[in-house]
């Protein structure tokens, strides 16, 4: 199907800018000390997703170990203490150092202050701080890997971590810094999103990217300290031994994990309400279609936020806690199902009768529809007291919680990429191309991670290095399938960095979006907007309106 | 001008929510420790008290409780020095917080000492042998850890505050805050607020108890 | 999808496993096609406008209150379901769990104790009390649907009533360091019969390697794999290198050097007494570490590993 892309502005044609934030001010000191959230939004691009591809080879390498009994990589043998160490590095990196900081960092401190018609977030220097955070933690968390490594799990589970040895200090330390960098970008969007809309934008005029980012901002500043202190609290028990944790001098192991996950589970919505907010986006601008139900879809991203709270314990269902508190715990999560359906739900029907073009964020936005259902319908197997017994610490668990942190935020952090592309970088990218990246995703995705439901319900335990001979075909399909993501992926960077050798000449509002980010031009000057924006439409309205200027 | 200063001070606000968590996963950990230990944790309480008069009494406690008190109160009238325009009363009140937080660290400075001569120190530290502690149990050892993880993190808590102090000081001291633009002393405000009212729930769980 | 049925509840289990699992089916399609239906159908025209559908209450409140519905029903399914797990009945036979880094070590009723490999009689139902010596464990045993983490410093159960003979595989879930993926075992069903004899004896299974009856299954192999089901192989090697405890290569007959700076020679009885109070005599330049295995090694496995060890000059 032709590729249908407007490539005329909506609001008559402008003439183009010669100066925009990109080139106003030139050398690289002028980038280290911006404080323009767009920017910064650059920074932390280019800062996560190359986490985001040493987090990736880490996962290669998990997959190759694993591919035959052998453990051979590339000749060598892997020994299963090298193994630990890869598989708890994926894990750290990727939650810490990209999927949390990824798209809060980067897509939204882009986008957030321009769909609210604002020059800049609230405190744009805590804003630079925030990046400067994340690049101390960066630094520190890959010096603990190049000092000893780690080897306990990204979930650092007591007593193995007070006791191992390994860098398990300075990783945590790199995590805390981590955290406040977290925070401090929770609290600066919070602001921005109370005091600096336009005139003429109320709560209900707002976006749904940002009524999601919103939530997201309020889970990070409320579980993040919680997860400060867990660490501290580690990393005291780990120098001092005080006795928090560990039973042999009077504390509880399953104490850790119950201040490990009350963060840590508010955490996972922290990594899925931007991928949310990225996808309230894509469809009704490539749906041609106002968003069916926008209230309840506000209320829905709320809600996900404060539910997220009370139900950590379904991580612990085996682990030791009250039986009471399990059967709770588990009432409390059937409940957080029902907002994600909701949300489901009002996507779909925005695309019924809408005028759909499939351009690549639609084709990413559509995978993310069908991975985040089965990512979701799979959590229902975990819920569900029985089965868990069964399922939980396998790789049905590792398979479902990829299909929801990959499958869905990746998904839509990747079509977000390629829809705000044009705005932030003033290039067109080659739209067939990048159609093809969405197609070799959705296999290579699903190539990987569907056979692990299999290998975990068939009884495969995960952060197992050792398997039964049993399971070595699903084994090595899920590796092939991990060399096709990987395909998919360098050829998503091949397609957008190749697009920067075009000139700038990307229209203002290539795909006909109604929000005010589109209002200006691709790239954006450097304070946004030539004038103050006033909203005067409702949210996400194609209705055709009478042209009066 | 005024949606700057109501968008600074929204950030203030929810920067302390973090703190108020931050501090509150402690003081969760304890109660469930004093739960776990009840009894060795109501005797080690004692130890956080001085010998006045034939009598326990946490004086160190105390004292330091009226000193953050009164800091607070010099902190509000500096902050209405500020918004008045009163330049030199401004200084001098942030200074007089200044040297209350200084008595706040020196008293506790004395009582960390007297913990360390004694060898109620945190975990694997923990040394201390006297015919009313047994030694060798764990709750002793627990409480200390935690007297002293939120003692401590208070107090750095109070350290940071003095350099805040200190950079208004010396902005007031040229100049830069009237009542048009007295913002960074209102917001330190909150912060020296918040600081002490940390200490307000920290001294009867450590001090009063009994 | 799931492993055979091993015990009462795998058929429970597996039945809401399979209903949520076409239930998640039906509920996949009702999203998927849709999804690829109105693409398809509502393909990009020129010109044309979209109605402006903002909201449809009947639909809204359909849709939050059906899944609600939904999920309160798999939940107290699941409840059900799991409650069963809670209590062992008050018959069942106990076995006593220790986990360590990184083997499993039981113990009957009556005393006996074995390491990685443990028998149970079917169809009588089974409780085992776990705790730790050292991290987090858990004990999983697919087969059978059961799983429960082991947290030192305390004591957690886990109960089934096995209803299918033979091998069954149980693993460590729950990471716990370097060889947490070597951790796992064989629980064998068994009938009466065969059950009361593994109790007296230890089993059957060795007897095959000591009639000389079959040249491939000499005792020095049934040592080998005593060597691994017992958990030797976690400090000894048999190739020369150095690791936990010395290697058995070229031990048996040779002098060793003790770390009292006297010289022993490692003949059968030097082995025999390792085996039982390792403590006895320490090997130059190794800690004393070694448990001890008495009780805890038949007279067919001693000898077995006697023989191995042998055999590895």
């Amino acid at each position: 199907m032709e590729p249908v892309v407007t490539r005329s502005a909506r609001i008559g044609d402008r003439p183009r800018p010669k100066k925009n934030y990109l080139n106003e001010t030139r050398g690289v000191w002028s980038w280290m000390t911006t404080v323009d959230h767009k920017r910064i939004g650059i920074m932390y691009l280019v800062g996560t997703l190359s986490a985001f591809l040493l987090g990736g080879i880490f996962a290669l390498l998990v997959r190759l170990t694993l591919l035959t009994p052998a453990h051979k990589l590339f000749g060598m043998q892997v020994t299963a203490e090298t193994y630990n160490r890869f598989f708890t590095l994926h894990g750290a990196i990727m939650v810490f150092l990209f999927i949390i900081p990824s798209i809060p960092g980067s897509l939204t401190n882009f986008v957030l202050p321009l769909m609210l018609g604002a020059k800049d977030v609230a405190f744009p220097r805590l804003n630079l701080a925030s990046f400067y955070l994340w690049v101390v933690g960066a630094v520190m968390a890959i010096s603990s890997m190049i000092i000893g490594a780690v080897d306990t799990g990204w979930t650092f589970y007591t007593p193995y971590s007070t006791t191992t040895s390994g860098t398990v200090t300075l990783m945590t330390a790199a995590v805390f810094v981590l955290g406040f960098s977290s925070i401090f970008t929770g609290l600066n969007f919070i602001a921005t999103v109370h005091k600096l809309r336009a005139p003429g934008m109320g709560w209900f005029d707002m976006p749904l990217f940002v009524w999601s980012m919103y939530s997201t901002a309020l889970i990070q500043i409320l579980a993040t300290p919680v997860l400060g202190i867990t660490l501290v609290l580690l990393m005291l028990e780990r120098v001092f031994q005080i006795g928090i944790f560990d039973s042999r001098i009077g504390g509880d192991p399953v104490l850790f994990q119950h201040f490990f996950w009350f963060y840590s589970h508010p955490a996972v919505y922290i990594m899925i309400l931007p991928g949310m907010a990225i996808i309230s986006e894509l469809i009704p601008t490539f749906s041609r279609k106002t968003i069916f139900g926008y209230r309840a879809m506000a209320y829905a991203s709320v809600s996900l936020a404060l539910v997220s709270f009370i139900v950590w314990g379904h991580h612990m269902f085996v682990a030791g806690q009250s039986q009471l508190a399990t059967v709770i715990f588990s009432a409390l999560t059937f409940l957080v199902a029902i907002p994600s359906g909701v949300k489901v739900f009002n996507w779909l029907t925005t695309m019924y009768q809408g005028n759909i073009s499939l351009e690549t964020p639609m084709l990413y936005a559509i995978s993310f529809l069908m991975l985040f259902a089965i990512g979701g319908l799979t959590g229902i197997f975990l819920g569900t007291l029985s089965t868990d017994v069964h399922l939980t610490d396998t790789y049905f668990v590792v398979a479902h919680f990829h299909y929801v942190m990959m499958g869905s935020t990746v998904t839509a952090f990747i079509g977000g990429l390629y829809y705000w592309w044009p705005k932030m970088t003033g290039r067109m990218y080659a739209e067939r191309w990048g159609q093809v990246t969405a197609v070799i995703w959705f296999i290579g995705f699903n190539a990987t991670f569907l056979p692990q439901f299999i290998l975990g319900s068939r009884g495969m335990p995960r952060r197992y290095y050792n398997y039964l001979d049993q399971f070595q075909p699903l084994h090595a399909f899920s590796t092939v399938g991990s060399w096709i993501i990987g395909l998919s992926l360098f050829m998503t960077a091949a397609v957008l960095l190749a697009s920067l050798r075009k000139p700038a000449d990307a229209p203002d509002n290539p795909w006909g979006g109604t929000t005010l980010e589109w209002q200006t031009s691709s790239p954006p000057i450097t304070h946004n907007f030539e004038e103050q924006p006033v909203l005067e439409n409702e949210p996400y309205d194609y209705r055709p309106k009478a042209v009066t200027h | 001008m005024e949606q700057q200063f109501d968008t600074s001070k929204l950030g203030m606000w929810l920067f302390i929510v973090t703190e108020i968590l931050l501090f509150g996963g402690l003081f969760v950990g304890f109660g469930l420790m004093q739960h776990q230990y009840p009894r060795e944790f109501i005797e080690a309480h004692e130890h956080l008290k001085q010998l006045i008069g034939g009598h326990l009494f946490p004086l160190y406690g105390s004292v330091n409780t009226i000193v953050l008190l009164i800091s607070s109160w010099t902190m509000v009238m500096g902050v209405n020095a500020a918004q008045t325009n009163q330049q030199k009363k401004t200084v001098r009140y942030l200074v007089i917080t200044i040297l209350l937080a200084c008595v706040f660290l020196g008293i506790k400075y004395v009582e960390y000492a007297h913990k360390f001569h004694d060898g109620l120190l945190p975990g694997i530290f923990y040394s201390h042998q006297s015919e009313d502690l047994i030694k060798g149990t764990h709750g002793y050892a627990t409480f200390f850890a935690f007297y002293f993880m939120m003692t401590g993190l208070h107090g750095i808590h109070v350290v940071v505050g003095i350099v805040l102090l200190s950079w208004l000081a010396v902005r007031a001291n040229r100049g830069d805050f009237n009542s048009e633009y007295y913002t960074p002393v209102d917001l330190v405000g909150l912060y020296w607020h918040v600081v002490d009212m940390i200490w307000i729930y920290l001294f009867p769980l450590y001090y009063l108890i009994s | 999808m799931m492993p055979p049925q091993g015990s009462e509840f795998a058929k429970e289990i597996d039945f809401v496993y399979m209903s949520l699992f076409w239930l998640s089916v039906a509920l996949f399609l009702m999203i998927a096609i849709p999804a690829v239906y109105f693409a398809w159908r509502y393909r990009y025209r020129p010109g044309r406008v979209t109605p402006h559908q903002t909201h449809n209450t009947l639909l809204e409140v359909i849709w939050t209150v059906g899944p609600l519905l939904l999920c309160v029903g798999i939940f107290f399914w699941g409840l059900n379901g799991w409650m069963k797990y809670e209590v062992a009945p008050g018959e069942s036979m106990e076995i006593s769990v220790t986990a360590k880094q990184w083997l499993w070590q039981f113990e009957y009723p009556d005393g006996s104790r074995t390491i990685n490999d443990i028998h149970v009689p079917v169809n009588k139902p089974v409780k085992f009390t776990m705790t730790s010596e050292d991290v987090l464990h858990d004990f999983y045993v697919p087969d059978m649907r059961v799983k429960h983490d082991i947290i030192p410093g305390r004591y957690t159960q886990i109960w089934f009533t096995p209803t299918v003979l033979g091998p069954h595989n149980f693993t460590c879930a729950e990471y716990c360091g370097k060889d947490h993926s070597g951790m796992h075992g064989i629980l064998t069903v068994d009938n009466d019969t065969d059950f009361a004899k593994w109790m007296e004896t230890g089993g059957t299974e060795w007897e095959d390697y000591f009639n000389g009856k079959d040249p491939k299954k000499t005792p020095a192999d049934w040592g080998k794999i005593t060597y691994e089901r017992v958990g030797c192989n976690s400090c000894h090697t048999t190739d020369g290198t150095k690791s936990k405890g010395p290697s058995w290569k070229g031990v048996y007959g040779s002098m060793v050097q003790l770390n009292n700076g006297m010289s022993v020679l490692a003949d059968e009885a030097y082995i025999r007494e390792s085996m039982m109070n390792p403590q006895a005599k320490v090997v130059k330049g190794f800690d004393p570490i070694m448990p001890t295995f008495q009780g805890l090694l038949k007279p067919n496995q001693q000898n077995g590993l006697v023989a191995y060890i042998e055999s590895l000059k």
